[in-house]
């Protein structure tokens, strides 16, 4: 398609143009302001008001923040969790998805049915809460995994994945003589790991930031997650009003609330190129159609 | 909410291998000839069982007095008691229109803003920098909520933060952000629309980048200009996708999203900050109320299903393609 461009449309254009990168840059602001300051002194960032570049390097926050146990103890504990939870949602969501890729197996209807069901209604907070509690996970490290960990919808595309794939493949390995399971192992697995790999990654990514199953299910704050703990600095006492936050603590520096939100974030934008990569292709498959 | 991808209903193809005499039996071949299967679907299966159907059932206690010790099961009907007590309530009035405030400022603001930027990215012809704004208004969708409140927690900070002093040498007058209610509902917006507009465009430029090129050109050789194309030809080409994003954001209006609102309420917000996730934390978690709570709860839950069921009957009458 051609188009001739008239002055006005020129001038869009180049307004547009404009707007769009002051946008982009507006956006990124924030971070890199905050990015600035965990990088700066305290007097620069109290003398400051804005800043991209600190006029001192100092690196007192990030000294600070990496000899607290506390620190330490949560960016640990959530390292922890996203990479077990992250293996225990792949297994839980491929193991089940294999046997509802396959058209001919009883039952499979009716499962198909009630996942779909769980994905329009659910018993919310509460009875989740209670069943977490009666189930003795409370404070327990599984409350964070167990309850979220196969997403319907991740289910069903990787169902519908595997359901795409030639059948011809199994087939003709069904003939060597390979069973079910070692067709999911060696066949359908190599074939899917870009598939995988990408939900790996948002699996990952929701459960790094994940606030409220923490808030809900773990009371002992020797047991918090970096979101938890990044809550609580961040928070300056005089606001809180809504409980959760031991009344003993005393509100750190400003630095140290830059670098703690730089650490919660540099995990997120390390792996964002990879998400990006893949999820406009991955939502598009969940969402557009007709 | 994507239920239109699902072939739930498709047809099944190749019949259970060695038809045997008798239902029972010839279940029993299919289950031996397909044990590992069925082997591999046991943990799924436990999973919804127990973590998605066993709080459905829990729900019951929404009709209850739950008693700790005597579990869901054994604790006594109240029928209704709970759900005449929240509508008597005045905090019931509050909740409903906290929650319907942000709901209409987002689908007010957040979503035509939505629209805009897709559309404005959708004009621009130099790829680099397409890419680049894409690139980075996506970002802010992947990090947490807890990042979102504590950047703004910095730069909305009283006598401290960047854009509290910018508003204060642009006004001449301190504006305290962060407690003052009148400001609790510009605040979650503008987080909103930080965290999610770019993202929000994905679905939007998909959507343009089928719209028919070749009208475009009848247009221009029509003498059209750049915005009449818009007008006339690029949103109605898109006005399909823009009904099902609406039936879709109005389904959802009850959920504010729990985790942004919590973070940011506070002792001094929580008139206009409480909306029904959080009241629900509130008194059940904190408070210890559950059968109350929960009733509070599933009535959010069902009003959201008729909201979705009854936006989708209307863009149908409208005689548009309605989501199912």
């Amino acid at each position: 398609m051609k188009i001739h461009n008239t002055t006005g449309g020129r001038i869009f254009d180049a307004a547009n143009y404009v707007f769009l990168a002051v946008i982009g840059v507006l956006t990124l602001l924030p971070f890199v302001y905050v990015f600035a300051g965990s990088f700066a002194t305290e007097a620069e960032i109290t003398r400051r008001a804005f800043f991209v570049w600190p006029e001192q390097f100092s690196l007192g926050a990030y000294e600070y923040i990496f000899s607290t146990p506390a620190f330490i103890r949560a960016l640990v504990t959530t390292v922890l969790v996203t990479a077990v939870g992250t293996v225990v949602q792949l297994i839980l969501t491929v193991t089940m998805a294999y046997p509802l890729a396959k058209r001919n197996l009883r039952g499979r209807q009716l499962i198909l049915s009630l996942v779909v069901f769980a994905m329009v209604f659910s018993g919310g907070m509460i009875p989740t809460f209670l069943l977490i509690k009666d189930l003795g996970l409370l404070n327990s490290y599984w409350a964070l995994i167990l309850p979220a960990a196969i997403n319907p919808f991740s289910l069903i595309i990787i169902k519908n994945f595997f359901q795409e794939l030639p059948a011809e493949l199994e087939e003709s390995a069904k003939m060597d003589g390979a069973t079910e399971i070692g067709i999911l192992w060696r066949i359908l697995l190599p074939l899917s790991k870009p598939v995988l790999a990408t939900f790996a990654l948002f699996y990952a990514v929701g459960i790094w930031n994940d606030f409220m199953s923490p808030l809900l299910y773990l009371s002992d704050n020797s047991k918090w997650t970096l979101q938890m703990y990044l809550r609580q600095v961040t928070a300056s006492s005089d606001l809180l009003g809504s409980g959760n936050v031991d009344p003993n603590y005393i509100p750190p520096e400003q630095g140290i609330k830059f670098a703690v939100i730089v650490v919660a974030t540099l995990p997120i934008l390390i792996f964002y190129p990879f998400l990006q990569k893949h999820f406009a292709k991955g939502m598009l498959i969940g969402s557009v159609k007709g | 909410m994507t239920t239109s991808t699902v072939d739930v209903k498709a047809p099944e193809q190749a019949p259970p291998p060695a038809p045997a005499p008798g239902r029972r039996r010839r279940f029993a071949v299919h289950f031996a000839h397909y044990k590992w299967l069925y082997l591999l679907l046991l943990p799924g299966v436990l999973y919804f069982a127990v973590f998605r159907y066993a709080p459905m059932y829990g729900v019951s206690i929404a009709f209850k007095d739950y008693v700790p010790f005597l579990g869901v099961n054994a604790s006594p009907w109240v029928g209704f008691q709970h759900f005449q007590d929240f509508f008597a309530n005045p905090d019931f009035g509050r909740l409903l229109g906290n929650t319907l405030i942000l709901a209409f400022l987002n689908l007010g603001i957040a979503f035509p803003l939505t629209i805009v930027l897709a559309l404005l990215l959708n004009e621009v012809r130099l790829s680099i920098l397409k890419r680049t704004v894409q690139t980075l208004v996506y970002i802010p969708h992947f990090l947490s909520w807890t990042i979102v409140a504590s950047l703004s927690f910095l730069l909305f900070a009283l006598d401290f933060g960047p854009l509290f002093l910018f508003i204060n040498s642009v006004l001449g007058t301190d504006i305290d952000f962060l407690s003052d209610p009148a400001w609790f509902r510009p605040l979650i917006v503008l987080q909103e629309i930080w965290k999610n507009t770019g993202w929000g465009t994905i679905i939007f430029l998909a959507a343009l980048a089928t719209v028919d090129q070749d009208q475009y050109e009848a247009a221009i050789i029509d003498g059209a200009g750049r915005f009449r194309r818009v007008w006339h030809i690029t949103l109605p080409g898109i006005r399909s996708t823009i009904i099902v994003m609406l039936i879709l954001a109005i389904g959802q209006m009850l959920n504010t999203g729990f985790e942004q609102i919590y973070l940011m309420t506070n002792a001094l917000n929580r008139e206009v900050a409480d909306v029904f996730d959080t009241y629900v934390y509130f008194v059940g978690i904190t408070q210890g109320a559950y059968s109350y709570s929960t009733a509070v709860g599933l009535f959010k839950s069902l009003v959201g299903i008729v909201l979705i069921f009854g936006t989708n009957a209307l863009a149908k009458r409208f005689n548009q393609s309605g989501l199912f």
